[in-house]
């Protein structure tokens, strides 16, 4: 055939991607035009919610009131990492709730009514989410029941169970100098404590970015510009020495916070970093493809209510820890929609196939501010009621508009 | 006969339901050499695309590989050995980039740690030699359009270089240009020795590079032609069903003759 060859190579300025600082620029921009978002949004939020209570209230960013803050995110903020796995998946667990108050209940009872040590009990209560997380797996891959049913049912069952095996007691109180206490009363009163951790998160991601664009551009892809590592690494400094600053000008960083923050990126690493996180995301993509590469679906999907069972149950320890109590009333409430809803504001979306843990985190600290300011200044529930829903509403349209964006973009 | 063929399918059976896609086919195909295959729609092409991958395994009949019996029942059996396919609908992630698409399954890992940079240096080396122009391999491809999207799928599958490709209309949303490309790719493939099935609508694209057309008619074989022999005409006629009977006659004869 007259054809020139297909092997013939494309001239070196026209290569897919190339090489160098400006694609790395032009694909950053193509990504925002084509509706990623990111945590841009939310961030902005956080910022213009702060803002506007601090501005009524001067006492909401006073270092006493954002410590606590700091500790009142992590319970629901570790049920949303959860949450943020399944909805990675494009699924929905309505029981992490339930789940997160059985767990509760269940180191409550084997503590207290059981005598069992505090270590043993707290790692059986946490495995209890997990084997609850792998039983609604089972009905959602292996039977078929819609995960929407599956957990319907669980956010009932497990309810009951929680009930069940708190019996007549109602109320069971938790030692209030225990172990399971101390994950939310215990601060590292040292100052150096908290800039530590500050400095070593910094240095840690300037030095995984630096590695990161010198393979790079050793081996001749396009990388991230140190100049924009460097503002990164900047403003990565800023927001955590600020922080620690503020945490301590009251008692320091607190143990919660610090937990919280190493399950969030040590989740966020196995997301992205590993080809399990990367299955994760292709079942979010497309469960037909994902089977047809040969991934073992099912697999996957039970291992992901697995996780959301096992956050479930730490985030209801931790709740738990910050009452001293189990009651009949634990994982009630609004602590499903706050979980469900932290997920969605973070940025991570409904579909599926998009998002990160960091959304948690950020998602958490908006619904969290909400009810601090309006508790602060003594309005009503009903009003940050209200308020959450808008900023719901808010994080939904922009998770739909970006989808729709990214399907028009570019697309023949 | 010289060497055994790298594909045969001996009496192929597949029923979806009430409907029987496939029954009774029979497939050869060799190494160094393109067969077509052809059909209209509904007539089981991509339900025997989706047999030969493991994606939807047969309901009865035996697969040689080589000249070895061998049990496709899983797609990662299909491609451990060597068998690569480009779907009719692609199978990509819409979610995930264009890296992220080429490597899904097979991921390159560092130290248990999905190594990117690897994966970005391959994947833009394997677009280049395509001549394949990308705005970036960082994108989701979502955000591509639909000749890119195409691209994105078969440079996916000539990733580890594959023995068989099986390619489902291939060149459906390409424009002239790629659909040129995407023939030269397969007279290279075949240069190189590898086995191509090939399933167009289009009958120049057909002629251009195939050297056998298999005809698929209701789910059943309806002749296996040569290229250079056989006219346009009878192809058509066979696809359509204007001299069933005949064509079915001449096939087996056909075959004993000319391989
Ligand atoms: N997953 C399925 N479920 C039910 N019927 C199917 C399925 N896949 C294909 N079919 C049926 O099998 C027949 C062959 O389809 P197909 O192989 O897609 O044809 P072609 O690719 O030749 O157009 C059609 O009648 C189609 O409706
Ligand atoms: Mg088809």
């Amino acid at each position: 055939m007259s054809r020139p060859p297909a092997v013939e190579k494309a001239r070196p300025d026209e290569r897919a991607g190339g090489g160098g600082v400006e694609s790395y620029f032009d694909t950053f921009k193509r990504r925002f035009r084509g509706g990623e978002l990111g945590s841009l949004p939310v961030a902005l939020g956080l910022v213009v919610v702060w803002l506007i209570f601090e501005s009524l209230n001067e006492n909401f960013l006073s270092p006493r009131n954002l410590s606590n803050l700091s500790v009142d995110i992590v319970g629901v903020g570790l049920i949303s990492i959860g949450v943020v796995f399944v909805l990675l998946l494009g699924e929905i667990d309505l029981s992490v709730g339930s789940v997160s108050g059985l767990a509760a209940a269940a180191f409550a009872v084997l503590n207290v009514n059981q005598g069992m040590a505090e270590g043993p009990a707290l790692l059986l209560a946490i495995l209890c989410g997990t084997a609850v997380g792998a039983v609604q797996g089972f009905f959602f891959a292996k039977v078929g029941v819609p995960a929407f049913v599956v957990t319907l049912a669980g956010l009932l069952g497990w309810n009951g169970l929680m009930l069940y095996i708190l019996g007549t007691s109602g109320t069971i109180n938790l030692d209030d100098k225990g172990l399971l206490a101390g994950l939310t009363n215990f601060y590292f009163n040292d100052v150096a404590a908290a800039y530590g951790l500050a400095a070593l998160g910094t240095a840690g991601y300037f030095l995984a970015s630096y590695q990161d664009a010198r393979r790079r551009r050793a081996a001749g892809v396009p990388s991230r510009p140190l100049s924009e590592i460097i503002v990164r690494t900047a403003v990565l400094a800023a927001i955590t020495l600020a922080a620690a600053y503020v945490l301590n000008q009251f008692l320091g960083l607190p143990l919660a916070l610090l937990i919280f923050l190493v399950i969030l990126v040590g989740l966020d690493f196995v997301l992205r970093r590993t080809s399990y996180g990367r299955m994760i995301f292709a079942l979010g993509g497309s469960v037909e493809t994902a089977r047809r590469t040969g991934l073992n679906v099912d697999l996957v999907r039970i291992s992901v209510f697995m996780v959301s069972g096992t956050m479930a149950a730490m985030g209801g320890l931790f709740l738990a820890s910050r009452v001293t109590s189990a009651s009949q009333t634990s994982g009630s409430g609004n602590l499903l929609m706050d979980a469900i809803a932290a997920a969605v504001i973070g940025g991570t979306s409904m579909f599926g196939g998009r998002g990160r843990t960091w959304s948690a985190l950020l998602g958490v600290l908006v619904i969290q501010s909400i009810a601090s300011g309006v508790a602060l200044m003594g309005i009503q529930t009903a009003v940050q009621f209200m308020i959450t829903g808008g900023v719901l509403l808010i994080a939904v349209v922009i998770d739909s508009l970006s989808r729709r964006a990214q399907k028009s973009h570019g697309r023949v | 006969m010289s060497a055994p063929p790298l594909l045969a399918l001996h009496g192929i059976f597949k029923r979806f339901g009430a409907v029987q896609a496939l029954a009774d086919v029979e497939l050869e195909i060799h190494a160094g050499e393109v067969v077509a295959l052809v059909g209209d729609n509904g007539a089981g092409k991509s339900t025997l695309v989706k047999v030969i991958s493991g994606v939807a395994p047969a309901d009865a009949g035996a697969v040689e590989w080589e000249g070895r019996s061998v049990q496709i029942t899983r797609p990662h059996e299909a491609r451990d050995l060597g068998i690569a396919t480009v779907f009719q609908d692609l199978a990509l992630c819409d979610n995930l980039d264009v890296v992220g698409n080429l490597f899904l399954g097979r991921e390159i890992r560092r130290f248990g740690v999905l190594d990117e940079v690897e994966m970005e240096r391959l994947t833009l080396g394997l677009l280049d030699t395509l001549a394949i122009r990308m705005p970036s391999v960082r994108l989701p491809v979502a955000s591509l359009s639909g000749g890119q999207r195409q691209t994105v799928a078969i440079s996916r599958s000539l990733l580890g270089e594959p023995k068989l490709l099986l390619l489902d209309e291939p060149t459906a949303a390409l424009g002239i240009e790629q659909t040129a490309q995407v023939l030269d790719l397969v007279e290279q493939l075949r240069e190189r020795g590898h086995g191509v099935l090939l399933i167009s609508h289009n009958m120049g694209d057909v002629k251009a590079v195939a050297d056998w057309i298999a005809v698929l008619r209701l789910g059943r074989n309806n002749g296996f032609f040569d290229v250079t022999t056989t006219s346009h005409e009878q192809i058509i006629s066979s696809i359509t069903g204007a001299t069933d009977n005949a064509v079915t006659r001449r096939r087996a004869y056909e075959r004993e003759v000319e391989l």
